[in-house]
């Protein structure tokens, strides 16, 4: 809501500056947004008379005129506008004047022939956008008169950024009543008498919808003059509060809205084909409103309608071919409550937002009809003439929002603000807002004016108590409350410690968003099941992920191509899939690297990260469950990485996730390093681990053997491990690989693998003879399982 | 006796002339070993008259006892000077940088998270989290925004059919906490949120933290109380003006939104506060009674406040970023320096 100080101050004129009045407003929950003074950046402007004009000698589209600007001696200007004529008066800036935009008006020669001056438009003053010729001034206006007064340009525009709770203040009625009751200043509302009515002459009415539409007023003003001009003053007012002149049936209308909050409508009477009705729109209706747009209406639009079409969209906008033109003499005179239900949204959905649809989703006082009514008749008649006829209403009262009393409890101020209340105090704030209020032993009866139908329990009153007295000085306390103590599983691995490691051992924390592009999403993880957005802000992003590896590729991507070229980047949250038409939301973690191992080094370099690297990285984040033997890495295919150098990894019987090196396919079409290593598993799978169970220590030596066994390519290390675990019996303590080698002296096909057996008892020292059985055992069953023979 | 002094004087000289142990040994020996001579000086005391004997024995004893302690000396000189080579030889140039990984560091965003999480939970407040997909229900119709209700048009959802959406706040969090959980409730829920919007000044996505406290005796004294607290204690500055604006949200009554004294322009009004002097830097209120009926909550009993803050701005203000859309670039060169 943008409105002029001016006009405001026409209504409430409280002793404080403009910037005393802004902070009053933003501090009572009327945000001001912007404070824009007017006729700033503009000096030397008067109202010139052109005394004659004449053809510039070498310029078709130049007029050489002789304009008084009230200094005795007239003035030579140079002027281009088609409009200049005798006699009439426009804006002329003198020599050393300053227009907005710094632009500065110096004498000049315009084709050989001096101008002392300039003859302004409306948009050279920044005071609109017309620029087709100058700006007309009235003939009232006194010749050399200073064009800030005579436009009354000493003025503020102030823009609120009203709360959808306040539509009572989307006028300059309401906004005066507002800062009347802030700065106890008297409020001196405009004189509204009835018109009454000079001809008979009415249009049938029928509302068909008294729920949606429970009050309806119609009048006919026949015989407006379509030669009349709006005047400048009533021009003004809408140009400051954001609206254009159009017409001056309409000008009439919107300066009614911005002045009371009343949206209004005008119809051609000629255009109508009987009388109007109020209903739903047929389903598949169709009409054109009047920004031109054809719409198809649905049955659960309210439209006004004549007796063969509709005309307009109840409160939302009027069709173009009932609306006032240039020719139209007798017109029909709309002013209605609508109530919000049948309202709200619609604009919406139509891709419409008009002032008028604004204030009835919000709510428009329902006492107000009949005033706006005779305000708009009185205006119209004055500036177009025109005879009215009666006002016809159609009225449901049962349907129009009630003014129920609100009881109000002290102790419940006391409650809800903290501030014990003084009940003159609440009484005076109630009072100064227009209710009604009945003192009662344990508070107040309150019913808020019918302006104020936001309020409708006991908790508003105390927000508007609250809200006059001030926030500021409300009393600020620490709240007191029973002491908790909360669970906390020693065994829970938060996601928070998970973050922390893998920061620690060189990943950045990357946020990417939770939508991505559904081809490239598709090609890295093609089985499951993404959602898709029905409205999103681009196709980039239009499906959500179903694995954080499309976010972190194109972050890594977006670093690549920015000199970077060792990266490691992780992220944790939400994927999102259907699995049996049913949404899927869980927490996973995911991780890219690429690059060298270590940062560059004087020492040398360290080579490219390999599987290894973010195998490790991931044990690291196992190893808090203390259950690592429940994890397993399983060489597996992934559409999205290399056939031969990927794990599936999975906890007891359960897939939980994936690690390996991008497919070299998918690394060249989408423009990615292929030497780049992915994982991504759930974080469910790794949220709970075991507590920590002592284990005695033993008191005597361990023994290390070393053995170097060779075997088929195929075995895996997990085999050899778990066969040897299993064959070496319960001294063995710990198994490590220290070697795995194929080539030279090793056959085609096989490998030669060497470990060490640690073993260890926990009641005596361990003899040569008790190594030797366990290594014998060993040697025997993986020869046999895996026909692995010890190394020469 | 002049032997004896020409032998202290040799003896003296090779020792000091020893470079090495070898050396030094071989002078000891020589000198004072079975056949040194020293060892022969003593044998040959018998020849001398039994009264001479003490007092040529006890000349030869102390020169043999200088010698003795000048080879210590030099075999302890020559011990440490050895081991002055030997670590003379292991120098390094300890201005060269260390080796091994480098670490990463946290998201700005998670590390603003942190830190609210961090003044809050010592009060007692529990973290709790909630879905991404929403239902219409617990985003909007239990928080008392019903269909068509203006402030839906300002929420921007981003749908996926009419019933379900990307919750446009964190609000649904406490919803759901309060239809599971008797009061008193003291929780905050920070996560990611979604509007359809996305400009200089907005991303579609962005970070909300949530807090709720609902108790017996809870008013917005207490609300005020905490949220002062908590931005004073954020921006770490003891002198932080903050101001409490009234406002509206439908899921709260009375509403506020709450300005921090801009902290770029200490007041004098910038760019970044629009000329005003303040921030807005979050949403508050006292939880609204049809709030409280939609989850089953005795409105005479209890009452509550609840309050909403944009991460990002938080995080804008307090580290000095200019832009929020570097937040989700996740340009290496931004995420590090925050490390």
């Amino acid at each position: 809501m943008k409105f002029s100080e001016k006009w405001l101050r026409e209504w409430v004129d409280p002793p404080v500056t403009t910037m005393e009045l802004v902070e009053q407003l933003t501090m009572a929950g009327l945000e001001v947004d912007s404070v824009e003074r007017l006729g700033s950046g503009f000096e030397g402007l008067v109202v010139g008379e052109v005394l004659s004009v004449e053809m510039h000698p070498d310029a078709d589209k130049l007029r050489v005129c002789k304009v008084d600007a009230g200094r005795g001696e007239s003035l030579q200007i140079v002027c281009g506008a088609p409009n200049v004529r005798v006699g009439g008066k426009y804006p002329l800036a003198l020599i050393g004047a300053r227009l907005p935009g710094d632009i500065m008006i110096r004498k000049s020669r315009l084709r050989g022939v001096e101008s002392q001056g300039m003859l302004c438009s409306t948009r050279e003053l920044g005071l609109g956008d017309a620029h087709q010729g100058l700006m007309e001034l009235s003939p009232e206006t006194r010749t050399g008169e200073d064009i800030r007064a005579v436009l009354g340009l000493d003025d503020t525009l102030i823009e609120i950024d009203l709360t959808p709770n306040r539509g009572d203040c989307l006028g300059i009625e309401g906004i005066a009543r507002e800062i009347g009751t802030l700065t106890r200043s008297p409020v001196m509302a405009v004189e509204i008498g009835e018109v009454p009515p000079s001809i008979p002459d009415s249009l049938s009415i029928e509302v068909r919808t008294p729920d949606a539409c429970p009050r309806y007023l119609g009048r006919v003003i026949r015989g407006i003059d379509p030669k009349a001009s709006t005047p400048l003053w009533m021009q003004e007012r809408l140009r400051r509060s954001g609206l254009r002149t159009i017409h001056p049936v309409v000008d009439v209308t919107n300066y009614v809205l911005m002045e009371l909050g009343q949206p209004m409508h005008a119809f051609d009477l000629a255009q109508l084909a009987g009388g109007v009705s109020v209903r739903y729109a047929m389903e598949g209706e169709q009409m054109t409103l009047l920004d031109e747009r054809t719409v198809t209406l649905d049955a659960g639009t309210l439209v006004i309608a004549d007796r063969e079409k509709p005309l307009a969209i109840a409160g939302v906008m009027g069709g173009i071919h009932s609306g006032v033109g240039d020719t139209s003499t007798d017109i029909f005179l709309e002013c209605a409550y609508f109530s919000p239900e049948a309202i709200a949204g619609r604009a919406r959905k139509y891709a419409m937002q008009t002032e008028s649809a604004h204030r009835f989703e919000r709510g428009v006082d329902p006492d107000l009809q009949h005033r706006a009514v005779h305000r708009a008749t009185a205006l119209l008649v004055a500036i177009t003439g025109g005879q009215a006829g009666p006002v016809c209403e159609c009225f449901a009262p049962q349907y129009l929002p009630q003014r129920t009393p609100i009881s109000l409890a002290r102790d419940r101020i006391e409650r809800l603000l903290g501030l014990v209340p003084v009940p003159a105090v609440v009484s005076d704030i109630l009072e100064r807002l227009g209710m009604e209020v009945h003192a009662r032993e344990d508070g107040w009866r309150v019913t808020p004016p019918s302006f104020r139908f936001d309020i409708a329990i006991e908790a508003d009153l105390i927000e508007e108590i609250g809200r006059v007295y001030g926030y500021d000085k409300l009393p600020s306390r620490a709240p007191v409350g029973a002491l908790e103590m909360h669970a906390c599983a020693e065994t829970h691995v938060t996601v928070e410690r998970i973050a922390e490691v893998l920061a620690d051992l060189g990943y950045q924390e990357a946020i990417t968003y939770s939508f991505v592009e559904p081809g490239f999403q598709q090609a890295l993880n093609p089985d499951l099941k993404p959602i898709a957005l029905e409205n999103p802000i681009s196709s980039e992003m239009s499906v959500m992920r179903t694995s954080l590896w499309p976010g972190l590729l194109r972050a890594l991507r977006y670093n690549l191509n920015r000199q970077t070229s060792r990266l490691r980047l992780f992220e944790h949250g939400l994927r999102f899939y259907l699995q049996d038409d049913e949404i899927k939301q869980d927490t996973v973690i995911g991780g890219v690297l690429t690059g060298d191992r270590y940062p560059e080094h004087w020492n040398g370099k360290s080579g490219p990260v390999d599987f290894y690297d973010a195998r490790h990285d991931i044990e690291a984040i196992l190893a808090f469950t203390g259950q690592m033997d429940k994890y397993q890495f399983i060489g597996a295919e992934h559409p999205a990485l290399h056939p031969v150098q990927t794990a599936l990894i999975r906890r007891d019987d359960r897939d939980i996730g994936w690690l390996g090196r991008i497919h070299p396919v998918i690394a060249g079409q989408f423009d990615l390093d292929p030497d780049t290593y992915l994982f991504e598993f759930e974080y469910e799978a790794v949220r709970s681990g075991v507590l920590v169970q002592f284990q005695e220590l033993s008191r005597y030596p361990s023994i290390r053997r070393d053995l170097a066994i060779v075997t088929d390519l195929e075995v895996t290390a997990a085999e050899l491990q778990s066969e040897v675990h299993r064959s070496a019996g319960a001294l063995l303590k710990e198994m490590v690989i220290f070697d795995v080698y194929q080539g030279k002296g090793i056959e085609t096909g096989r490998k030669s693998v060497a470990f060490g057996l640690i073993l260890q008892d926990s009641s005596r020292t361990l003899t040569d003879d008790d190594v030797e059985v366990v290594v014998s055992r060993v040697t025997e069953s993986l020869n046999k399982k895996f026909g692995a023979a010890l190394r020469e | 006796m002049l032997i004896l002094g020409e032998l202290e004087t040799g003896a003296l000289r090779e020792i000091a002339a020893a470079a090495d142990q070898a050396v030094l040994d071989a002078v000891r020996v020589r000198y004072l070993g079975k056949k040194g001579f020293l060892t022969l000086q003593l044998k040959q005391l018998g020849s001398l008259p039994a009264s001479e004997r003490p007092a040529a024995g006890q000349v030869i004893n102390q020169v043999k006892q200088k010698i003795q302690q000048a080879v210590e000396e030099r075999r302890d000189h020559l011990q440490s000077s050895a081991l002055d080579d030997q670590l003379t030889r292991l120098g390094i140039d300890v201005t060269l940088p260390g080796r091994g990984q480098k670490p990463g560091g946290l998201h700005p965003v998670t590390r603003t998270m942190k830190r609210i999480e961090r003044l809050f939970t010592p009060l007692g407040f529990t973290v709790e989290e909630g879905p991404e997909i929403e239902d219409d229900y617990h985003n909007f119709e239990a928080l008392n925004i019903p269909a068509h209700h203006p402030a839906r048009a300002m929420h921007d959802t981003f749908y996926f059919n009419v019933h379900t959406l990307l919750r446009t706040h964190t609000s649904p969090v406490q919803v759901r906490v309060m239809e599971n959980r008797k009061p008193p409730l003291r929780i905050i829920a920070p996560g990611r949120v979604y509007r359809c919007d996305s400009d200089l000044t907005h991303t579609p996505m962005f970070h909300q933290v949530e807090g709720l406290l609902v108790d017996e005796r809870v008013s917005f004294a207490n609300l005020k109380w905490v949220l002062d607290e908590f931005l004073r204690l954020f921006f770490e500055r003891d002198d932080l003006p903050v101001r409490f604006r009234p406002s509206y949200f439908p899921f709260t009554e009375p509403s506020a939104e709450v300005d921090i004294q801009c902290v770029m322009c200490a007041g004098n009004g910038c760019r970044v506060c629009g000329q005003s002097g303040w921030l807005e830097v979050l949403g508050c209120g006292m939880v609204h009674p049809k709030v409280f009926d939609h989850v089953g909550i005795d409105n005479d009993r209890y009452t509550g406040f609840a309050f909403g803050m944009g991460v990002e701005r938080l995080a804008m203000l307090r580290y000095g970023v200019n832009d929020l859309r570097l937040f989700f670039e996740n340009d290496i060169n931004f995420l590090a320096q925050f490390n």
